[in-house]
Order: structure tokens, then C-alpha cells, then sequence
């Protein structure tokens, strides 16, 4: 589906332009419609231990945590600062070892302050989740809770 | 094994522990988990600070070790679920942190996490998990 949105732009440099993104390798696959698909390919020096050969929950993590934001800023039309305030994630299972993992994120709803955010992971078959997750998020010139927390 | 053995050998065992640069030290049977900056941690430029994902990670090995450390060792703990709660930016220095063993089931056990860079009093992100303890 193509798609003329014009903070495509702005989606894909958030999966290259944050050193972590970088440094795990993420990419975007799409974005638009406050929605975003994410891709992290498997790597050795990303695995849970060497003999089960599983992508680290860890990186599971940071990719759900990534993959919100991306589309929060599918959502708003652009990029702005947005802080995590929590993210919950339910691990079914560990992905199939030496495969990479897919994320798709929604931003299902958005308050003036607040962006709520769902999203699950998979391995092979986007039916078949290894990982579901549920986000808010503060978005940026809204007070933020706690002292220093705005982004 | 003495328990700062079982301890060296669980962070060894992980490629991605040695991605993230994350040691632990031990206390009689607390672990703090210690995270040192590297900016391929970063996740906002501008702040800056560290990526969520990160600090998340950070809890639940904190966890795990803790786990592991205080469970038998055919009772490996794998992740069933957690909830991380971002209290502060996370800043480019150092990031500890402690877990507290809230009830160790049979099959389930409830953790909680905090962690903190210059003060204790002054959290920048904590977890609540469930792990499972099922036998290898």
C-alpha cells in the first residue's frame, strides 16, 4: 500500500538516526496511519546464550519500546519528543532461534498529553506472536509527571 | 560454585549482556546490576539520555540474576511478563540496580526492580515481572 504521508520520512530516520536503533540494527518496514512495522534481523552478539541461538528479550524490548514511538509519530504527522511512562509486555514464547523479529505498533489513541499504544512481536507469521506490549507515552509541551521527566 | 562464580558465569552466558556492557556486583546474596554509559545505549539525541529499551532490559537481567542466584539451578527463570515504569530521564552515566524478590512460587515468581544513577532516593525507571521457574 503506498502511501503519501509525509512523516515517512521522519518515521524511517527514527529507525537509523537513534544510536540504539543503529546499533541493533532496526529498520522500518512502513508507516502511516498511526501504525508502524519495524524489522530487526538476528545477530549472534543479540542472542539470549549462544547454544539456544534466541534474539535476548532485551532486544525484543527495545524494539517494542522503538517501534511506539514510531507510530505515535506516524499518529501526530511528525516527529516530536515523546516519553515512555510505562510499557507493559507479555513474552509467549522465545523467537525460533537465528530469526530476526518483527514489530508492529498502533497508536490506538491519543489525549492531549497522552498517547496510548499497542503492539505485538513476531518471528515468521505475524498470527503467531512471540511477544504483546501495551505503552503510554507523554507527549512533548505537556507537563510531564514527576520532577525532570519532560522530554 | 561460590555465588560471585554463579553470578560471573550467568552474565557470560549472554551475547547480549556483553552487547549492553552490563556487569554485577555482589553483596552476601544481593545483586546490583551495574550498567556503565556507552553511547550506542542512547536512545534521545537531544536529551540526551538512554533508549527505554535499554533501562527495561536492565531491570529484567536484574532480575533474572537475582533469580538465579538465590533459586536451586535446575529452576532456571525465563520472562513471563513485565511492566516497566519510566520515572526519570535516563542520563549518560552509570545506571545501578537492585531487585526485591516479592513471593518465589513453585512455578511463578514476582519481582519488583529499581534503578538509579546518582542517588537511590531518585529512580529512574523500575519493573514489575512474573518469571517462571520451570525445571530445564
Amino acid at each position: 500500500m503506498s502511501d503519501p504521508n509525509p512523516n515517512l520520512e521522519a518515521a524511517a530516520a527514527m529507525a537509523t538516526t537513534v544510536p540504539q536503533a543503529a546499533a541493533l540494527g532496526f529498520s522500518m518496514v512502513s508507516a502511516g496511519d498511526a501504525r508502524g512495522v519495524m524489522h530487526v534481523p538476528w545477530r549472534e552478539d543479540l542472542t539470549a546464550d549462544v547454544e539456544g541461538g534466541s534474539l535476548a528479550s532485551g532486544v525484543v524490548t527495545s524494539i517494542i519500546d522503538h517501534c511506539c514511538g514510531m507510530a505515535i509519530t506516524a499518529a501526530r504527522q511528525q516527529r516530536l519528543p515523546t516519553a515512555t511512562l510505562d510499557l507493559r509486555i507479555d513474552f509467549l514464547r522465545p523467537p525460533a532461534p537465528r530469526s530476526g523479529v518483527s514489530v508492529e505498533a498502533h497508536c490506538y489513541a491519543m489525549t492531549g498529553a497522552v498517547a496510548f499504544v499497542r503492539a505485538h512481536a513476531w518471528d515468521n507469521d505475524p498470527a503467531d506472536p512471540i511477544a504483546t506490549a501495551q505503552a503510554a507515552f507523554m507527549l512533548s509541551g505537556a507537563p510531564a509527571p514527576g520532577t525532570g521527566a519532560a522530554g | 560454585m561460590t555465588r560471585e562464580d554463579q553470578l560471573q558465569a550467568f552474565l557470560a552466558r549472554s551475547p547480549y549482556l556483553r552487547f549492553l556492557g552490563m556487569t554485577a556486583e555482589l553483596a552476601g546474596d544481593e545483586v546490583t546490576g551495574v550498567l556503565p554509559f556507552s553511547p550506542h545505549l542512547i536512545g534521545n539525541t537531544l536529551l540526551p539520555s538512554l533508549h527505554g529499551g535499554v533501562l527495561g532490559a536492565f531491570l529484567e537481567t536484574t532480575a533474572l540474576a537475582q533469580l538465579t542466584l538465590t533459586q536451586p539451578a535446575d529452576r532456571k527463570p525465563r520472562t513471563l511478563d513485565i511492566t516497566i515504569e519510566y520515572l526519570r530521564p535516563g542520563r549518560p552515566m552509570t545506571t545501578f540496580a537492585r531487585a526485591d524478590l516479592r513471593k518465589v512460587g513453585r512455578r511463578v515468581a514476582n519481582v519488583q526492580v529499581e534503578a538509579w544513577q546518582e542517588a537511590r532516593s531518585q529512580p529512574v525507571a523500575a519493573l514489575r515481572g512474573h518469571f517462571t521457574l520451570a525445571e530445564d
